[in-house]
């Protein structure tokens, strides 16, 4: 890193109104140091990876707690990587079972963290995996 | 840590809203916080209950928050449910539903029926209600941000099988100022959403005088952070706002005001939870009987459903949920509550099984049957503590009211993003602070088991074919209806919304012809505008 503090981009895709998660995250992001833009509710795929190529975030984080997550990732994961973000760090938060943490890494979202995750992975995670 | 350590050394105790409690409660402690409240149960203030006899007369309504997939599937839980001894329904929608889209919108994609039953049309609610007797199962509709087009489907739903709308009981939750601060149902800008709330009310006081056609919730506050005393203060600054827009419509504060209701929380210190009910049931009475000049003591009823819990409940020891929830129904019981729904366990992972939702049902059903909740009312009122609780909660609960009131109000709160900002503030502490040890729960930061494995859990799979069935179903009605009559029904709600009239007749002509929820939506949206989330606010 030269130094510029680390971007991230939380973002809420689909109709999920479930935003404590999200803003909790941000919140204690900002306290690591770090540079963070949130969403707000209800963006499509193609908002979030619009912001994110916009911002030239290093950091792209999904929230999700309807049980979408699997499609949403899916579908995101595509526009990322035709956008040229392919290499920046991806992670997905929310509502998720543990059955699916494999799946989600394999669609390339390395940090897969569910509800009951403490702040301190989050914020290690970011710290310690973007180039 | 244990349970000792914790209360060495003389730590303060403080709850939640910010009250430190004492070790010992006395006569003085009552006297000294304001007294004590001798008036009775069915007397204003009600702060011992809202009815003289409470649950000697009747006990509370069971009713589970329920819904899934479509509307057949659903009528089919309902029936189940009802076969249990459930005594209401509380109808759970998917997120298209409630964000104003049909099935086959863009947005829907991977959403039809997976949070909620699926409506798009009539149709839907005419097989979701079928069988079941409007008349002694009341309907509660968790429903917001669309809540006009679902109120308008219910009610044309309602007459087409032959009831009386004059006599038809039933709540919506409508409580779109709530949806901006948690929850994020919300479709239009803050100020034509309250504008179509008040369009309920002055609607269903003409047409269906006994039906509730909002519930203000504190609940999903407390759940996106707002302390106890905040809910309850939040909650009536916000029925406040809806009473307000109801008056200037020229109706009269008891024509309506009777059928405003509440739905809070019931997570966290009983004593802290009893003494809020408590204590707003006696502020809401007087507020509307000595600012808004109300006659009919009826119009100061805090009627409300407290339940939930959701945000007590943890993924971690699952099981631990099934005894929260025993606990959270008692706080509930012992508050008076006119009506109980409770958080599953499992439904930190999942919509609720079957089987989860059955131990819930008995749960409440306990409570009555075996426990005693239902023998007396306000069992727990004369206790030094909690009346002094009572007392002091409800100052905590005005001086929410007067901080909303400092920011310009609710609505220029909501809409500048300030009380967002405030809330979303306390969730992080809130979270630092249970990661910190500092607020204990039990299987999380403190008896933790350290193999625990991933819970054996029964997931509820989101039914792929079922939402192409629902897509199938609305283009055959879509095939059916009579489309001049639709294109007729929505260019009326078009001239309607755009003269800011009344939109409820309009919509309730639309829905008759069958037209669907996210044409209606559209109408809606492209006169009134999209809300814009104010994002940067921290």
């Amino acid at each position: 890193m030269n130094g510029k503090p680390i971007k991230v981009l939380i973002a809420k895709p689909g109709l999920d109104g479930h935003d404590v998660g999200a803003k909790v995250v941000v919140r204690a992001l900002l306290d690591a140091g770090f540079d963070v833009t949130y969403s707000g509710l209800r963006k499509t795929p193609e908002e979030i990876v619009a912001k994110a190529t916009e911002l030239d975030a290093d950091v792209i984080g999904l929230s999700v707690l309807s049980g979408s997550h699997m499609p949403l990732c899916r579908k995101t994961r595509h526009l990322l990587s035709e956008a040229g973000l392919g290499e920046r760090l991806w992670m997905v938060g929310g509502n998720i079972p543990e059955a699916d943490r494999m799946s989600l890494v394999n669609l390339g979202f390395r940090g897969v963290f569910p509800t009951s995750a403490p702040l301190s992975d989050i914020i290690d995670f970011v710290r310690d995996n973007v180039r | 840590m244990t349970a000792k350590d914790r209360n060495a050394g003389g730590t303060p105790v403080i709850n939640e809203s910010g009250l430190e409690i004492k070790t010992l409660y006395t006569i003085d402690d009552v006297a000294n916080s304001g007294g004590i409240d001798e008036s009775r149960p069915g007397e204003q203030p009600f702060t011992r209950g809202i009815h003289p006899e409470m649950y000697r007369k009747r006990p509370f309504t069971m009713r589970q928050y329920t819904g899934f997939s479509n509307a057949a599937d659903t009528n089919e839980r309902f029936k189940y449910l009802i076969a249990n001894g459930q005594t209401g329904l509380n109808v759970a929608f998917d997120l298209p539903s409630q964000c104003g889209y049909d099935s086959d919108a863009a947005e829907a994609y991977g959403e039809v029926g997976r949070v909620g039953m699926a409506i798009d049309t009539l149709k839907d609610f005419e097989i979701a209600f079928d069988g079941i007797d409007l008349d002694h199962i009341t309907v509660s509709l968790t429903i917001n941000g669309s809540a006009a087009i679902m109120i308008a489907m219910y009610l044309a739903m309602a007459e087409k099988r032959g009831f009386n709308l004059t006599n038809l009981r039933g709540t919506a939750q409508n409580d779109i100022l709530k949806e901006f601060i948690g929850r994020g149902t919300w479709i239009f800008p803050v100020d034509h959403s309250v504008k179509l709330v008040a369009d309920t009310i002055e609607y269903c006081a003409e047409h269906a005088p006994k039906y509730s056609p909002v519930s203000v919730c504190g609940y999903h506050i407390r759940e996106s952070g707002a302390t106890p005393a905040e809910e309850m203060g939040y909650a009536f600054s916000i029925a406040k706002a809806y009473t307000d827009a109801a008056l200037e419509r020229g109706l009269d504060i008891d024509q309506f005001a009777g059928r405003l209701s509440y739905n809070f929380n019931i997570f966290g210190n009983l004593f802290e939870q009893v003494a809020k009910f408590r204590a707003g049931r006696r502020l809401w009475a007087k507020i509307v009987a000595e600012e808004y000049g109300a006659k009919d003591p009826k119009s100061g009823w805090m009627r409300m459903i407290a339940g939930g819990g959701g945000f007590g409940l943890t993924i971690q020891q699952p099981e631990n949920n099934i005894m929260r929830g025993a606990y959270y129904a008692l706080v509930a019981a012992l508050a008076g509550a006119q009506t109980m729904a409770l958080c599953c366990y499992d439904e930190a992972y999942t919509i609720p099984t079957p089987h989860a939702q059955r131990l819930s049902l008995r749960t409440m059903q306990l409570l009555i049957e075996e426990v005693g909740l239902a023998d007396t009312v306000d069992p727990l009122g004369g206790s030094y503590y909690v009346e002094t609780l009572t007392n002091e909660m409800e100052k905590k609960i005005v001086e929410a009211m007067d901080w909303v009131d400092g920011q310009g109000g609710i609505v220029k709160a909501v809409t500048d993003g300030v009380i967002q900002a405030k809330v979303s503030a306390h969730a992080f502490q809130r979270q630092k602070d249970t990661e910190s040890g500092k607020i204990r729960k039990v299987g999380v930061n403190c008896y933790v088991e350290e193999d625990e494995k991933a819970p054996d859990v029964e997931m509820h799979p989101y039914d792929e074919d079922g939402a192409k069935k629902q897509i199938a179903n609305l283009e055959q009605v879509r095939v059916e209806r009579d489309q001049n009559a639709v294109d007729l029904a929505l260019t009326t709600l078009r001239k309607d919304a755009a003269d800011s009239r009344n939109v409820m007749p309009a919509l309730v002509s639309a829905v008759k012809a069958y037209a669907s929820v996210g044409e209606m939506t559209s109408v809606l949206v492209d006169v009134y505008g999209r809300y814009e989330e104010p994002v940067e606010l921290w």
